[in-house]
This record gives C-alpha cells, structure tokens and sequence, in this order.
C-alpha cells in the first residue's frame, strides 16, 4: 500500500487534465463528478496508508533520480511518516468535502470546468508539498499552491479588483518564497543535501544557537510568513475572498496557509536548535494573532470577517511552533481546517442563499431560513471560540498551555485573543443568523436552504468540529492524547530538547477555567449588543470612533505598504522606464541609427543618376589614383 | 623578328609616348564630353588601343617580346569586352529607343 503513494497526487493530476482539457466539451455533471472522484479516491489511498502505517520511522518512496549533478543528488521521492499522513489526510478529506460542495455552489457558473481543473491542480499540488522527501520537492509544491492560488483568486478575472487580488496574493507569496529558497540553499550549502533524512540527523549533532541554523530557520520563517499569512506579509489572505467561497475553503482550511505550519513542522529540529528564531516565531505569531483579532471586530464582510479569523489563527499556531508545541501546533491545524472550512462553507451557503450579498449589514434573522446551515456553523463558531468540548478547545488549550509556561505575558495576550475570537465570530453570528432581516424584498423572497450536495459537507464537518478535538485531550483532562503520541516519532529530538510540558494539572484546570469563563463572558458582550440592543455596523459613510476605524481599515496596513513599497517602487520604475529605457537606451540605439541616414542625406545626391557624370567621376578617381601613386613615391 | 624591331626602332621613342598620351586623351575626352552610347565605346576602345601601341613600342626598345604578347590578349579581351558591350546598348536602345546616356539616369538613390 505504502508503494502506491505515487497514487494520491496522481489522481488529482488526471482529474486536472481531464477537467482542464474537457472543460468545453464535457458536461457539469461529468466535470465535476470527475473531479470530486480523483480527490476522494486519493482521500480512499491515503486512509489506507493511514491504517497500516506504524513505523517508527519515515518510508521513502523512490520515484525516480530527478536532479543529479555533481555531489547534489536530488531524487523524486515521498515520504511518508505520521506527519505527512495527516497532512493527506486533511487535504484530500477537506478537499473531497469541498469538491463536493461545489459542484452545487458553483454549478451557474461559465467557467465550471476549468474552476475544477484549478482546484484539482492545486489539490496536486498540495499533495505534493507535504509528500516530498526532500525541499526541493516540497518548493515545487510551494510554487504550485501559490500558482493556483493565483487562478482561483483570480478566478472572476474580468473583475479589475479580483484580479489586483490574485497578483497581491502571487507578489506577497513570492516575498516570501524567496526567503523559502534561500533557506533551501544554505541548507544545501551546509548540509550538501535537501533531503529530510540527511539534513536532520546532520543538524542534532550542531549546538542549540547555531549560526547558520538560525540564518536557515530565519529564512525559511520568512518563507513561511508569505505562505501562512503572517506579519508583515498577511495581507493577501483576507484580499484572497475575492475568489469563489469553496476556494476561500480550501486555501484557509486544507491547503495553502497550513503549508508553512507544516514545513516548520517538518523542519521542528533545526528551529529548536535556534532559539532566537523560535522567539521570532512566537512573538510574530502572536502579534499577528492580535492584531487581526483585532481588525476582524470591526469587518462588516461576512467572508472577511472569516479571513481575519484564519489570519489569528494561523498566528495562534505560530506562537504554538514558537514556544515549542509542535503537536499542539498540528493539533490546531487540523482542528482549525474542520471549523474553518466548515465555517467559509456555511458562510458560502448563506452568500449563495442571499444571491451573493456578503455584507452582514443585509443579513439577519437567516436562522429560520436556513437552519441547516445556521446549526452547522453554529457548531463551527462554538469550536473556533474555544468552549469544550468543540474540538478548538483542546487545540487552543494546548498551545495556551505551552506559552503560560513559557512566558506568562505572552499568554495573556494570547487569552486576550482567544476572547477576541469568541466575541468576532459570535458578533458574525447574531448579525447574519438572529435579529430581522435586513437586506432587500427580493433577497427576501429568494432566501432558500442549500442543495444536499452544499449541506452534506458541512454536516459531516460539522460532527468533524464537534468530536474532532477528542484526538487530542490531554492527560489533565483523563485522555491520553493520541495525536501526541501518534506524532512523537516526528518530533521526538525537539521534545527530547525542549522539555515536556511540566504543568501541574491544577494549573492547566485553572487555566483552562480562565479562558472558558472568558469566552463565556465575551460571547455574552457580543449578545447584549447584538442581539439584545440589535446594534448593526454602521455604513462605510458614517464616522468611527478613532479606534474602530482603526480596525475598521485594516490598521492601514495596505495603505502603509503602498506608501513605503509601492509609491516608491512605482516612481522609481517610471523613472527607469521613462528617462533610463525610453530617453537612454532606445536614444542611444536609435541615436545609432539615425546618424548614418543623416549623414548619408548629404552624400548621396552625388549620385545623381547621370551616367555621364559618372563616367567623369570615375576618371578623376583614376586620375586622382595615379596622381597619389606617382607622388608617393 | 628583328627586322620588325629595327623597324619599331626608326621611329624615336618619345614619339610613340607622345602619339600614345595623345590618342589616349583623345579617348578621355570622348569619354567624357560625348554623350552617344556608341561614341564612347569607340573612345574607350581608343584608349585601349593608345596602351597596345605603347606597349609594342616599349617591348620592342627594351628587347622583351612578352609585351607583344600582353598585346595579344588585351586585343581579343577588347573584343569580347565590344560583344558585351554592344549587346548593352542594344538592349539600351530597345528599351529607350535612345543611346543617349543621358537618358540613362534611373541609376541612384
């Protein structure tokens, strides 16, 4: 079975030729039946790696040599150990749920078949990135999932700003993949190979503090703060709604932004040999875990609001890589990629409900319209916020439990977050889902649940939020982790490094009860004030108070960039465009050929077309010959 | 052969130069001022002839019969050099129906 690796990004591959090359020819039904097939199938394969996997150690799969030049030795192969089986397991699962959602959410749509056709190459290559062996292959899939991130965002592409999107989303990840590649250089450079086998054991032999280690992991964090959305390069993912919502899906919850968990995940003992780069981590991670917590309180986008909570999210996870919870970490990748994509879901469901109305501010009252989709997210929102025993909870709770025994202030931020959280989602809860209606008679009239294809998904992820933390519950709480030790092969060194958790159980109660007790109260404020006082967002025209329209616009962090980056770069590309090309360069090439054509305009009216005149010509030259050779002498 | 030597001989040399220069430039002058197509084929043809005399007169002072010869060959070149020539300007005149040159003056920029 473990040879038939080859398998699972295989099929999505095919379902990306077929969908990509038929997308004219064949009809939906057979598009998307393809496409939702080649993922499930590869879902099929890699559960069955998933139950007769037990090594210890990672199986290689050799494909075949691809690159082999010199010393360098780079062969096409998987691996396959616990981390990169959940990591399958998450994609093609998440991804098969969601295929099947859109064949119905997006089955008006023109561009059906080639919408397929990107979300099975970017499915492709998702799988490759967490199948590669080495970080050659894996910067293959990296390249690609920013590709496809690309065409789907950009999707709706005669829309100018959906476009704008698309290209922020491409330029902010090739920041960081930049930083990704030179990391793998002097990974290569250092280690003389990319392969995870031969990097890792070379790098436990090096001191905790390593130069060269803390330039790779810095470089290869950088890699990760474009791919997962981090400061300062988070500003795509919330731009990146501009894509159809499975797509918004797919990049939040199964593919694209986990890859930077994954990659330091897989990386986790060369950034526990570098403890300045694990202080960067957790100090970015939680600054970007505020500070969109932060700007989600005040988006009145329904999809927005989701895409700040993504970006704290993610910035929770980094913190958890940052003070050394790998397992909690990958805890809360995977419990997140259920009530995240559960949650883009529902919220695709109301949007296709409301004809495509994102604006919280027209919603309203949709609870009895839609009570499928409205218990689904429910459930979503509840597990996002942390309340046992939804499966955030457990995942939140352990990395929080790490930072408090890390750093107490760093845990307070965090909580504070956590409340955030609990108060941003269930504020997009009341608004959309309690209260009256709010949008138009003809919205109104339209409200419907959605297709059994659209409610199905989010069901079956909806039980996934519910029951998913029950993988990991932690000893304090009578459980016995299973993730921890189905995990503890891949990050036995940094465990062995960094020490175990060494919290007394009353202290992980207590500080379990703080943040639940929080949560409770947050969601309570968010209550009273919209529900109970039915308080709506204003509209974009009315004044803010300072702070809100602080995070009303995003911490004008966009508009900052393109002061800093973009006005500058731009003056500068029109002074080399204008002055350096169009007045140097082309005046030069011109310049040369312009001065024989005006100095000819001279010389040639000697040739006047008189034979005669030649015929005299030609004798002085002779005579001139003669007289200059009898002379010389 | 010596007889023809001695021949050449009883004329001054400086006299064939003289008589050469003059035919010559008789040629180059109706090169250049005539304007017939076949007037100033027959004074190129003039000029070739000017150099056969002076060479025959040379060779036959220095005592070296290779530059009758040269002679030789520059008379039967002169005369394919006439074939071709005048199959020009027929074709000139069949076009034109003129062998003024100056008609001739689409050879330019």
């Amino acid at each position: 079975m473990i040879d038939l690796v080859w398998l699972i990004p295989l099929f999505p591959f095919i379902g990306f030729l077929i969908c990509g090359l038929g997308r004219n020819v064949l009809p939906k039904a057979l598009l998307g039946g393809i496409a939702s097939l080649a993922v499930i199938v590869s879902f099929a394969v890699s559960l069955g790696i998933f139950l007769q996997f037990d090594a210890k150690t990672a199986a290689v799969v050799n494909l075949f040599d691809w690159i082999n030049v010199g010393t360098i030795n780079i062969p096409f192969a998987f691996q396959i150990d616990q981390l990169s089986i959940l990591m399958l397991l998450i994609i093609t699962g998440i991804g098969s749920l969601i295929h099947i959602y859109s064949t119905a959410y997006m089955s008006h749509d023109a561009g059906f078949g080639k919408f397929f056709s990107y979300l099975n190459l970017f499915v492709f290559f998702m799988l490759l990135l967490v199948l590669g062996e080495n970080y050659i292959i894996m910067f293959i899939g990296w390249e690609g999932v920013g590709l496809c991130s690309y065409l789907l965002i950009g999707f709706w592409y005669t829309n100018g700003e959906y476009a704008d999107a698309a290209k922020k989303a491409f330029i902010m990840n090739r920041i960081g993949d930049l930083g990704f590649l030179i990391g793998v250089f002097v990974i290569i450079a250092t280690f003389g190979s990319s392969s995870f086998s031969a990097v890792f054991p070379q790098a436990q032999a090096l001191v905790s503090g390593d130069t060269t280690l803390t330039l790779i992991t810095i470089l290869l964090f950088i890699g990760a703060t474009g791919k997962s959305a981090q400061l300062p390069l988070f500003t795509w993912l919330p731009d990146a709604m501009a894509g159809p919502t499975p797509v918004s899906a797919l990049i939040h919850a199964a593919t694209m932004v986990t890859a930077g968990i994954y990659m330091i995940a897989r990386s986790n003992i060369l950034f526990s040999l570098s403890p300045v780069t694990m202080s960067i981590i957790a100090v970015v991670g939680l600054a970007t875990a505020i500070i969109a917590a932060i700007i989600a309180l005040t988006q009145t986008d329904i999809k927005k609001v989701l895409a700040y909570s993504t970006v704290s999210q993610l910035g929770y996870m980094f913190l958890g890589l940052g003070v050394g919870a790998y397992t909690g970490a990958f805890f809360h990748v995977l419990t997140h990629a259920f009530f995240k994509a559960l949650l883009f879901l529902g919220a695709g469901s109301v949007i296709h409900a409301m004809s495509n109305e994102q604006d919280m501010r027209n919603m309203g009252g949709l609870r009895k319209k839609l009570p499928t989709t409205f218990i689904t997210m429910l459930a979503g929102t509840i597990a996002i916020s942390g309340l046992p025993p939804f499966a955030g909870f457990f995942s939140k709770d352990e990395i929080l439990a790490h930072v408090f025994e890390h750093n107490v202030v760093l845990w307070v931020i965090g909580v504070l977050g956590a409340l955030l959280t609990a108060f941003y989602m269930f504020r997009m809860m009341f608004l959309t889902f309690w209260g009256s209606f709010r949008g138009t008679e003809e919205q109104k009239h339209h409200l419907h649940e959605s297709p059994a294809a659209m409610t199905v998904p989010l069901i079956v992820l909806a039980i996934l939020s519910v029951v998913g933390g029950f993988i990991g519950v932690p000893e304090a709480l009578h459980g016995s982790h299973w993730l921890a030790n189905y995990l503890s092969p891949i990050f036995e060194a940094s465990n062995s490094r960094l020490g175990e958790l060494s919290l007394s159980h009353a202290t992980e109660y207590a500080l379990m009860a703080v943040s639940v007790v929080g949560v409770i109260i947050a969601i309570a404020i968010a209550y009273v004030k919209y529900v109970k006082n039915g308080h709506v967002p204003l509209a974009d025209s009315e004044a803010r108070p300072a702070l809100a329209k602080l995070s009303y616009h995003k911490f004008y962090f966009d508009e900052f960039y393109a002061a800093l980056i973009t006005k500058p770069l731009d003056a500068l590309s029109g002074f080399f465009y204008k002055t350096v090309d169009k007045s140097g360069i082309d005046g030069i090439v011109n310049g040369v050929s312009k001065a024989p054509v005006e100095a000819s305009k001279g010389f040639r009216l000697l040739q006047t077309g008189n034979v005669g005149f030649y015929i005299f010509a030609m004798v002085i030259g002779i005579v001139a010959v003669l007289a200059y050779s009898f002379f010389k002498f | 052969m010596d007889n023809i030597t001695a021949t050449i001989q009883v004329v001054p040399l400086n006299h064939y130069i003289l008589l050469s220069a003059i035919i010559f430039t008789i040629g180059v002058i109706g090169v250049l001022i005539r304007r017939n197509a076949i007037i100033i084929f027959m004074s190129v043809e003039l000029m070739l002839n000017a150099v056969n005399l002076l060479l025959t007169a040379f060779s036959a002072y220095s005592g070296d019969a290779s530059g009758q010869v040269f002679v030789f060959f520059i008379m039967a070149l002169a005369a394919a050099e006439v074939a071709v020539g005048l199959a020009i300007i027929v074709m000139v005149y069949r076009n034109t129906n003129s062998i003024d040159i100056n008609v001739l003056n689409r050879l330019k920029w």
